[in-house]
């Protein structure tokens, strides 16, 4: 036990001794959380749009100063014929064009049935489908202003009740999501590389002629990042509650020990990563393409899984991050107990032993 | 130029000879053109829906069936309670709970007015406002039919119904992959770029031989120029191997000319190794470079305008936004691939552009420092 | 400054912070003389050796190398030097022709000199066999005397050698000094650091480094005289037992 702590310690120098490493892997998760929490949000807000409008009566007026002043849109300019959009579009100046046809008010009080055609730019379909829906719910709301005046029979009221995120704020989905992210980085990609450059520079070598088991070195030089890890979720945490105002509605004993078992996990990987390579470049390759991004893509927190093809579904389980991350939504977001997560929890820890024992045993057959 | 040339040979015979860049170079665009953009589907469709139906009559029966043939909702299962729905939802099994209140015929037909409820798992706000708009719209017109069957049409007109009609342009079919893959190609040739130069140049620190080259007469630009040269080569690769796969795989043909494309990549990749330089004169050990590379191209392709359009983030983001070269590569190939514009229209990136690849190439060789001081 | 001397070095000091490295030392090397520069880990050697060839900036001090000026005149000073360092530092990955063909190219030397040498000097290292090798699949004691038959192929003025031979087997560090004793005699000034007391004997003159300063600097035989010793080691371990500085505290710069 003496001995193992004195590897420990060596690692522990080794980290504190390179300040700018260490400044980045605590500095990481403050930087994305921030990003995250402020500069990314799927929802959009200022768009650019463009009216091309044959009509110009008031109600025209009306809808494009709604439109103007809601907070998705900001009016870039007013065209005056159907050859002026491919222009706008090419040059990126708006990204949804509304058209209104001539007589569009008259249309309104006579007729009842007017139209306006909605033009997106569409070669960024999520942006292109959002907006139309956006200011299709602008018109919406016009057209029942509009009808308000008289009360019409038969009709289905729809009460609408936001569960665990009334104000549907994205960084609810965001903060599980960018835990899983840098716990991976930290445990996995880390603790791969530091193991393998000590067996470029050859420092290896020496350590495994010393009487400490060459298991105990190993797992000697993953507790450090154990430690940071532990410290980054802790940040995290605090500046998800306090900044970004992300309650933690479970209990913070349960996410912690969830947190630790993902880790543990994530660190298994790193070593079986390590045992399987020998220059830190592969290492690198095969924690950025193997883990990190099948992270990002198929954990369901930036793409929804249930849209991805079957083969990729079933790919996804292979992913500890896809489990942790349904583990932090219900333990921190919906305030579930650990009865809810039982499954989950049982299938990282599974994946924990299983990588461990391979690692250990990758290593063995190395050393014979 | 002749020390240039040395230069130069040797550093490809290197790059050919090792088998962890071929693969990067290979495997690492097909294997993420291959996956990621069947991935990149932000959609919402697929919700899954828990039902209560107090009533059980055969309106609460037709609207339902409204909502589940209209392709976006799941009908996961009808259950009695509130409370066994809500277990739905918290086993991520439902996404939307809608309950019909017992009498909802008897109130629509008698009372002129019934309500639904809806109660939506918002952890995801976007996918649940989306939701919640798009099952409104199917009540809404549902109602309308209801309203038709009782009421004779010409005599109930008054109540305006403005016809939106969304065209979408450049993507009518609003095919996500369109819009992903020149995306990933940006991602691939960016993080391919910087990494392989600025690990390739730490390595010779970390191993020793940069202080033999220090130690010859070789002027610094030779140098600089000498790594520059063949990891700006390997992007071109790796960028006509994307191209390559996108059309093989997923029928992407710019509507513009590759010729654009590559000449903005030229530029851009100037840039881009340009950065990983930089960072490799200040980087001591491989795993510190690869840590400093990885978080800032994190933070650049996160703040590229690939994932969330760059309207939505705040000032100070959109500030970043202009000093990021991701950002435009992302717009000249959503310009170029889909919208067919040629190099009149991206005349301003390209100077931009060019403009930081000065700028760091400039600040690379003034901060590669042959003599420690 | 006289006229033979190749190497002048006045007052040289170099500073970490408050660490004196090197301190005020003063010397010359003549033209065609191996100059040993002994110390023990952390005396200094490698620190002074590094900013003689224009890889570290001195704090203060002189110092001219092949007539040229180590603080403006690196250009030209590095035309006219080799340098092995103590790391071995030719690539791995690339076979001993190429890194011949790389480092001689870099030095400006013609494709026929390139060629025409590097057939001599793999025929005199019996190396023909194995030119088409990668390096990194050479035997240490190869790649140690590759590494010195790299670091003079250009036909520099003075070759400076950090620990050469640290390493390496008796035999094979006989065979490095023959090869350093050949590139003596066509005149190249060798400068050679290192800590084995027997191979001081090889120098022409050696320098004994203590706590960043020179205690001594004499030929082998005046040297042991003085100290009244029979061999380097003696005086070597007379003059290291005032050192005050730990071994391992500076070992590069």
């Amino acid at each position: 036990m003496k001995q193992f702590l004195s590897f420990v310690r060596k690692e522990f120098h080794h980290i504190l001794r390179d300040r700018q490493t260490l400044l980045i892997l605590l500095g990481m998760p403050i930087a994305l959380i921030m990003i995250f929490g402020f500069a990314l949000t799927t929802e959009v807000k200022n768009a650019r749009f463009a009216v091309l409008d044959f009509s110009k009566d008031n109600a025209t007026r009306e809808i494009t100063n709604e439109m103007e002043t809601s907070r998705y849109f900001d009016l870039a300019a007013e065209i005056h014929g159907y050859n002026e959009i491919e222009d706008i579009f090419h040059k990126g100046k708006a990204k949804l064009i509304l058209v209104f046809p001539p007589s569009f008010e008259s249309q309104l009080q006579h007729v009842h049935n007017p139209q306006i055609q909605i033009i997106a730019d569409a070669s960024d379909p999520n942006v292109a489908t959002t907006l139309t829906n956006y200011a299709g719910n602008i018109i919406m709301d016009f057209q029942n202003r509009y009808n308000q005046e008289r009360k019409y029979p038969y009709t289905i009221q729809t009460r609408v009740r936001m569960l665990y995120n009334p104000q549907q704020k994205g960084t609810y989905s965001f903060v599980p999501g960018v835990i899983s992210m840098i716990l991976m980085l930290v445990c996995t990609m880390m603790t791969a590389i530091t193991v393998v450059r000590e067996k470029e520079t050859g420092t290896m070598e020496v350590l495994l002629v010393s009487p400490v088991s060459p298991i105990k070195v190993i797992v000697a030089k993953a507790v450090p990042y154990l430690i940071i890890s532990i410290i980054n979720i802790i940040s995290i945490l605090l500046l998800s509650y306090f900044v970004l105002e992300v309650p933690i509605r479970g209990s913070l004993f349960l996410l912690m020990s969830e947190s630790i078992l993902f880790t543990i996990t994530c660190l298994s990987f790193g070593l079986l990563i390590s045992t399987a390579t020998d220059s830190q470049m592969m290492a690198m390759f095969i924690s950025l393409t193997g883990l990190f991004l099948p992270t990002i893509m198929l954990s369901g927190f930036l793409f929804p899984i249930e849209n991805m093809p079957k083969a990729l579904q079933v790919a996804s389980n292979i992913f500890p991050a896809r489990w942790f991350y349904q583990v932090v939504r219900a333990v921190m977001i919906k305030g579930l107990p650990l009865a809810a997560v039982w499954k989950e929890t049982v299938i990282l820890g599974g994946m924990a032993v299983m990588l461990l024992l391979a690692s250990l045993k990758n290593f063995k057959t190395r050393l014979a | 130029m002749r020390t240039l040339r040395f230069l130069l040979e040797k550093e490809f015979r290197q790059i050919f000879r090792n088998p962890a860049i071929l693969r990067v170079i290979f495997v690492v665009p097909i294997l993420q053109l291959l996956l990621l953009p069947w991935a990149a589907d932000y959609e919402v469709r697929n919700i899954k829906l828990a039902v209560i139906d107090h009533d059980h009559s055969s309106y609460t029966r037709q609207m339902i069936s409204k909502i589940t043939s209209s392709g976006y909702f799941l009908l996961d299962q009808y259950t009695n309670s509130y409370k066994e729905a809500l277990v739905d939802i918290e086993k991520n099994r439902a996404d939307i709970i809608l309950e019909i209140p017992a009498h909802f015929e008897k109130d629509l037909t008698r009372e002129n007015e019934a309500i639904v409820l809806l109660s939506i798992d918002a952890i995801n706000g976007v996918k649940a406002g989306l939701g919640a708009s798009y099952l409104q719209s199917i009540i809404h017109d549902f109602n309308n039919e209801v309203r038709s069957k009782w009421i004779q049409l010409p005599r109930f007109n008054p109540e305006v119904n403005i016809d939106i009609r969304p065209s979408n342009w450049y993507n009518p079919l609003m095919n996500y992959k369109f819009f992903m893959v020149p995306g990933i190609l940006v991602m691939l040739v960016t993080i391919v770029g910087s990494f392989l130069t600025c690990l390739n140049i730490v390595k010779e620190k970390e191993v020793g031989t940069i202080e033999q080259i220090n130690v010859t007469p070789i002027k610094k630009y030779h140098f600089i120029l000498g790594k520059l040269i063949p990891f700006w080569f390997l992007g071109i690769i790796i960028l006509s191997i994307g191209l390559f796969i996108a059309w093989l795989l997923y029928s992407i043909v710019p509507v513009g000319s590759l010729f654009t494309i590559y000449v903005f990549a030229a530029v851009y990749l100037l840039a881009v190794l340009g950065f990983g330089l930089l960072i490799s004169s200040f980087a001591s050990s491989q795993q510190q470079a690869m840590l400093i590379t990885f978080f800032l191209f994190m933070v650049f392709i996160l703040l590229g305008g690939l994932y969330t359009p760059i309207e939505s983030m705040p000032i100070w983001a959109q500030w970043f936004t202009r000093f990021n070269p991701v950002t435009y590569f992302i717009e000249v190939m959503r310009l170029v691939v889909l919208k067919g514009s040629d190099l009149s229209d991206i005349t301003r990136h390209i100077i931009t552009v060019f403009g930081f690849a000065i700028v760091l190439n400039t600040w690379a060789i003034i901060s590669y420092r042959k003599r420690s001081s | 400054m006289n006229e033979q001397s190749i190497i002048h070095v006045e007052q040289l000091t170099k500073r970490f912070g408050d660490f004196t490295a090197v301190d005020a030392i003063s010397f010359e090397v003549q033209r065609g003389e191996i100059f040993g520069f002994l110390g023990a880990n952390g005396a200094g050697k490698t620190t002074a050796m590094r900013m003689l060839c224009g890889l570290s900036m001195p704090t203060s001090g002189k110092a001219f190398v092949a007539g040229f000026d180590v603080y403006k005149q690196t250009e030209g000073l590095k035309r006219n030097i080799g340098y092995m360092s103590q790391k071995f530092s030719l690539y791995e990955d690339l076979t001993i022709k190429e890194n011949i063909r790389f480092y001689a190219g870099i030095y400006g030397k013609s494709d026929a000199f390139i060629k025409d040498k590097t057939a001599r000097l793999l025929h005199q290292l019996h190396l023909e066999d194995q030119a088409n090798k990668l390096v990194g699949s050479l035997p240490p004691g190869w790649k140690q005397k590759l590494a010195f038959s790299v670091a003079v192929f250009h036909e520099p003025r003075i070759v400076f050698l950090d620990e050469p031979t640290g390493g390496v087997d008796p035999v094979t560090r006989r065979e490095f000094w023959n090869l350093i004793y050949e590139a003596a005699a066509t005149g190249i000034t060798v400068f050679v650091t290192t800590h084995y007391m027997d191979e001081a004997e090889y120098c022409n003159r050696v320098t004994i480094m203590v706590d960043g300063r020179i205690e001594a600097l004499d030929t082998p035989s005046a040297l042991k005289q003085t100290y009244n010793a029979s061999s380097m080691n003696e005086v070597f371990l007379q003059l290291a037992r005032k050192a005050k500085r730990n071994g391992d505290e500076v070992k590069t710069a």
